[in-house]
């Protein structure tokens, strides 16, 4: 190899690497970066500490790149050392956030909130959760499996047992139906 | 063949290749029996249930457990990259993975390997990694419903959690939002949007309609999505052109769910049930909803 050679810069494999699936954690102390990193790299994520994206406005200028279909995994890991990112964004486009409208159905017997993609429906005399329908990750099966069935009270919260973006629109619905149906 | 690819709500179910069948309302495949709910058993079931119709065509399922985490969908990326070059389907339907770009990438590769290019669907996570990655065209049909089909119209949105809120996830919508999907390259060569009325589309604008019968309780069904799916991927293994494949299949599916009498309490398997016959029915065009063909 010439020196010039050593020069260009390298074609890294990575280089091919997509990273629109992935999301930017941002932290207010450059510590906390510091602490989530360990943390996560512990846990046995695929995450990289890098500088943030000029929209960022927020925290210090560190943030976390992580596999942002598994946020909801990852957020839950950092709340129970008491490592909460102050905001989480897509790399494809940091100024995005996460839908917000909760559009309702009311079949009479039966109440459906839909958050996102996902939808939950309960039954208005028991509470009971009869059905779950929406959403292509995972982990919406194993919640339907765990969740249905279930009275609106007793049954775990996608927050507790899910694992990716559409386990966190569920729980959205999981909240909204709650509140509008829980004392 | 047609083949089957997705997850099972199992964290221990392993990798598990092979011709699937249905009994007793179970999937079985190998030596393992899967409780028919929801996501890719349901889609499984569907395409039996359909194959069975239209006189013993077989399925191939790829099949490992994966609850959210990420750990079974990685497996199966990597078999697929490494096998599916060397396979011989005539159809492949990609269904329940977790959502991941650069191994959806090496599958589509390994694709482009095979001697003979297979009919490609997608639906859920894999369509979600589809889109992501750019490569939406490569497909010949994605089966979206409104609130999926937003995310594919806005060219920025990662996951539907995030799509933005301007593209609103609303019935009327659905002509903009296919044309949207379409402009950005985010579409594959048909897209069946499955809602209050399903939507066959291609490049060129809505091609039909079907919206009868109406069952306003499968809305809240979970699974119904994914026995249309099932129907359509079954169809189109069977010699049926595509686009009437989703047509026939959308007629099917209502019809079936018309016949379960659901209310929003049912489960899949009452609709899955009903197929073979709902399926002949509209084959015969004894049909008693209307698709309107433009």
């Amino acid at each position: 190899m010439s020196f010039f050679e050593f020069l260009k810069p390298k074609k890294e494999k990575k280089a091919q690497e997509s990273d629109k699936d992935r999301g930017i954690l941002v932290f207010e102390h450059t510590s906390e970066v510091i602490r989530a990193e360990n943390v996560l790299k512990a846990s046995g994520w695929k995450i990289r500490v890098m500088g943030p994206p000029p929209e960022i406005q927020s925290g210090c200028d560190l943030v976390i790149e992580f596999p942002l279909i598994e946020e909801l995994n990852i957020v839950r890991t950092l709340q129970k050392v008491g490592a909460s990112p102050l905001e989480i964004v897509p790399v494809s486009s940091p100024l995005l956030r996460p839908v917000d409208l909760f559009q309702i159905k009311d079949f009479n017997q039966y109440l459906m909130v839909r958050a996102a993609n996902m939808k939950l429906t309960v039954e208005k005399k028991t509470l009971d959760i009869v059905n779950i329908s929406g959403g292509g990750c995972p982990d919406v099966p194993y919640l339907a499996q765990e969740m249905v069935g279930k009275s609106l009270s007793k049954a775990p919260s996608p927050n507790e047992i899910g694992h990716t973006l559409c386990g966190y629109a569920l729980q959205l619905a999981y909240e909204e139906m709650t509140r509008r149906c829980l004392p | 063949m047609l083949a089957i690819v997705g997850t099972v709500p199992d964290q221990k179910f392993p990798l598990t290749t092979g011709k699937v069948s249905l009994k007793d309302d179970k999937i079985c495949i190998k030596e393992k029996r899967i409780h028919v709910n929801r996501g890719t058993p349901a889609l499984l079931a569907a395409a039996v249930k359909t194959g069975e119709a239209l006189g013993q065509l077989e399925v191939f399922g790829y099949l490992i457990g994966d609850i959210g985490l990420g750990e079974g969908s990685r497996k199966l990326y990597e078999y697929l990259a490494k096998n599916l070059g060397r396979s011989e389907f005539s159809a492949i339907t990609f269904h329940y993975l977790q959502p991941d770009v650069n191994w959806h990438n090496r599958v589509l590769s390994a694709i482009k390997e095979m001697a003979k290019q297979p009919v490609l669907i997608a639906d859920a996570g894999f369509m979600y990694a589809a889109k992501m990655s750019g490569h939406a065209a490569a497909y010949d049909l994605f089966t979206p419903d409104t609130g999926e089909l937003a995310f594919l119209a806005d060219e920025t949105a990662p996951h539907p959690f995030y799509t933005r809120g301007f593209i609103l996830q609303d019935e009327k919508r659905v002509p903009d939002l296919i044309k949207r999907a379409y402009a950005h390259k985010n579409a594959s060569r048909f897209l069946l949007v499955k809602g209050k009325k399903d939507y066959l589309s291609d490049r060129n604008g809505i091609k039909a309609t079907v919206d009868s019968p109406a069952c306003e309780a499968m809305e809240a069904m979970g699974g119904t999505g994914d026995t249309l799916t099932g129907i359509a991927a079954a169809l189109i293994e069977s010699g049926m052109e595509i686009s009437k494949a989703a047509i026939v299949a959308a007629k099917a599916n209502r019809l079936a769910g018309y016949y379960a009498r659901p209310t929003p309490a049912t489960q899949v398997i009452e609709i899955i049930r009903q197929i073979p016959g709902a399926l002949e029915e509209i084959l015969q065009e004894k049909i008693t909803g209307k698709a309107t063909t433009k």
